[in-house]
């Protein structure tokens, strides 16, 4: 047996990255709905906050629209500017 | 011309039928205006996200229209100046909102009360 061969008694866990994709990209969504609360409560965490991208994985060209349409959604009270325990 | 969207929300102290009165005036406020109405609807009585006026629900409406942008102004000015409306909010319609919004009108003319018969 060659002496340079390392063999370990567990398997080590090598982290396989799970590839992000921006989900409007993907599936074709061109514009963004203020009016659709259960599609932004996807896009926000439990206290009402934006998630940011590096997170969600949408693009910057959607990023930019799901802000907007999240902030137009707080306006006419279909989102809450602060929650506690929205999931 | 310019396509545009106006939600706006209404005192749950009203009516139904006086929450009806009121939308069918700023209906034909638009008309008057030169304004064309594609789409209206009405969400019925709807929990509000946080209090507005110390109110905890509002009866909701959403009005599709076209026309130009003066009618957004005489519409925001009478809004303002009504004490029914606790919150309103206009957004120009670009080409990709307008054939979503078509396809939610398509999608959605069951089982909503549409309160103008404008199509």
């Amino acid at each position: 047996m060659a002496q340079n061969d390392i063999r370990y008694l567990t398997p080590i866990n090598i982290e396989i990255k799970k590839e992000k994709y921006c989900r409007f990209k993907k599936s074709g969504i061109k514009f963004v709905d203020y009016k659709d609360a259960d599609f932004l409560l996807k896009l926000i965490n439990e206290q009402g906050k934006i998630l940011p991208r590096r997170i969600t994985g949408t693009s910057a060209k959607f990023q930019k629209k799901v802000n907007k349409a999240i902030k137009r959604a707080r306006h006419i009270a279909v989102l809450p500017y602060v929650a506690d325990g929205l999931k | 011309m310019n396509n545009y969207e106006t939600v706006f929300i209404l005192t749950p102290v009203l009516s139904e039928d006086q929450a009806k009165e009121a939308v069918v005036k700023y209906e034909d406020q638009i008309k008057a205006l030169g304004g064309k109405i594609n789409h209206s609807e009405t969400w019925g009585l709807k929990k509000l996200a946080y209090q507005i006026q110390k109110k905890s629900t509002g009866f909701y409406f959403l009005v599709e229209y076209a026309g130009e942008g003066n009618i957004v102004a005489e519409l925001e000015l009478a809004f303002k100046r009504d004490e029914r409306v606790m919150r309103f909010l206009t957004v120009k319609m670009d080409k990709h909102h307008k054939t979503w919004a078509d396809k939610r009108v398509e999608r959605n003319i069951k089982g909503k009360t549409i309160v103008g018969a404008t199509v």
